[in-house]
């Protein structure tokens, strides 16, 4: 009796509680799957998640990962919620669409000046400098995949239905531009 | 919709279709697996809440974008689309440094070479590809911001 009394004290408290067992009002154990991941200092960042997705599909996700690539999914589960908390409409399919604008700009832009590089060397071909080859494949990149999002990107070339495949990326952490 | 059958989402929660269903006219009956991720991801409430909280003319924009996303995280549990923006990011930055090579080719050619370029429109200072290599460096410089400002 007196043993269970003295355990009681080591059992955990509301203030141990990581950000999403405070917010789902619940006891946050040892086992807590979202514990490593929501500190009790980030409330915000679980409150996104569960407004968007909801504390049982996160759960999930979770669940059918890798213990070591938890992190990378909530930190990416955490930059699409806040997306879509921002922009109802096309949360972070517009960032993709404003990227694939750029990269079709940036392409056009290399062809144009690999093109004049390739002007400029003709004339010199016929002296001891080598011709530059232009390598009109370079950096150019297919999104057929992409879902047609008319008020979108025009570069959007299919439907949803149709997207087939997406490259896992394995440096999650560098994110220059995200975070 | 109710006249044809119940909507995908209807079918998969195995509940009526209601005339007013919100749900049907972006998830018909013919594309099942479509709703089955968005449902997998994100849930049939918090989609319809979504869908709820957006004007109906942007609702077929919002359903498609949801969609997206949840076969993307489907394919992809750990990045989902982020991965892709994290792909085209590096890629932009690949691309760009490619062009900066190849301008930086074409002034080290101008230089060395200013008299095989005949025409008026060849013709001209080479700080004018400085001056488009600054240029672009600060377009790119301004979309960095682009996924970042949260």
């Amino acid at each position: 009796m007196r043993m269970k009394q003295a355990m009681k004290g080591h059992e955990p408290r509301s203030s141990s509680s990581c950000a999403a067992c405070k917010l789902l009002k619940r006891k946050c154990t040892s086992t807590c799957i979202f514990a490593p991941y929501f500190r009790s200092d980030e409330p915000k960042k679980f409150a996104k998640v569960h407004k968007v997705f909801g504390a049982s599909n996160v759960s999930k996700i979770l669940v059918e990962v890798p213990e070591e690539q938890r992190e990378d999914t909530v930190n990416s589960l955490a930059y699409e919620a806040e997306a879509r908390l921002r922009d109802p409409v096309y949360g972070c399919i517009g960032a993709i669409a404003l990227l694939q604008r750029k990269m079709v700009e940036l392409q056009h832009d290399l062809a144009i000046a690999r093109a004049r590089l390739a002007r400029y060397s003709v004339p010199v071909a016929s002296t001891s400098s080598p011709s530059v080859l232009v390598d009109e494949n370079v950096g150019m990149v297919s999104f057929d995949d992409m879902p047609c999002c008319s008020a979108v990107n025009e570069s959007f070339g299919q439907s949803s239905s149709q997207l087939t495949q997406v490259q896992p990326m394995n440096d999650f952490g560098q994110f220059p531009y995200i975070f | 919709m109710s006249s044809f059958g119940r909507c995908a989402a209807c079918k998969y929660l195995r509940r009526k279709c209601p005339q007013d269903c919100i749900l049907a006219p972006y998830f018909p009956s013919s594309n099942p697996q479509r709703f089955a991720c968005v449902h997998k991801i994100f849930g049939a409430s918090n989609v319809t809440k979504m869908l709820q909280q957006v004007p109906e003319h942007l609702r077929a924009e919002a359903a498609e974008c949801i969609s997206y996303e949840a076969i993307a995280r489907v394919q992809d549990p750990v990045y989902g689309c982020v991965g892709i923006i994290t792909q085209l990011q590096q890629q932009i930055v690949q691309i760009h440094s490619e062009i900066m090579k190849t301008k930086g080719e074409m002034v080290a050619h101008h230089s060395a070479h200013p008299q095989h370029h005949t025409s008026p429109q060849q013709q001209g200072d080479p700080s004018q590809f400085i001056s488009i290599h600054q240029q672009e460096q600060n377009n790119f410089q301004s979309d960095k911001h682009l996924s970042g400002n949260f």
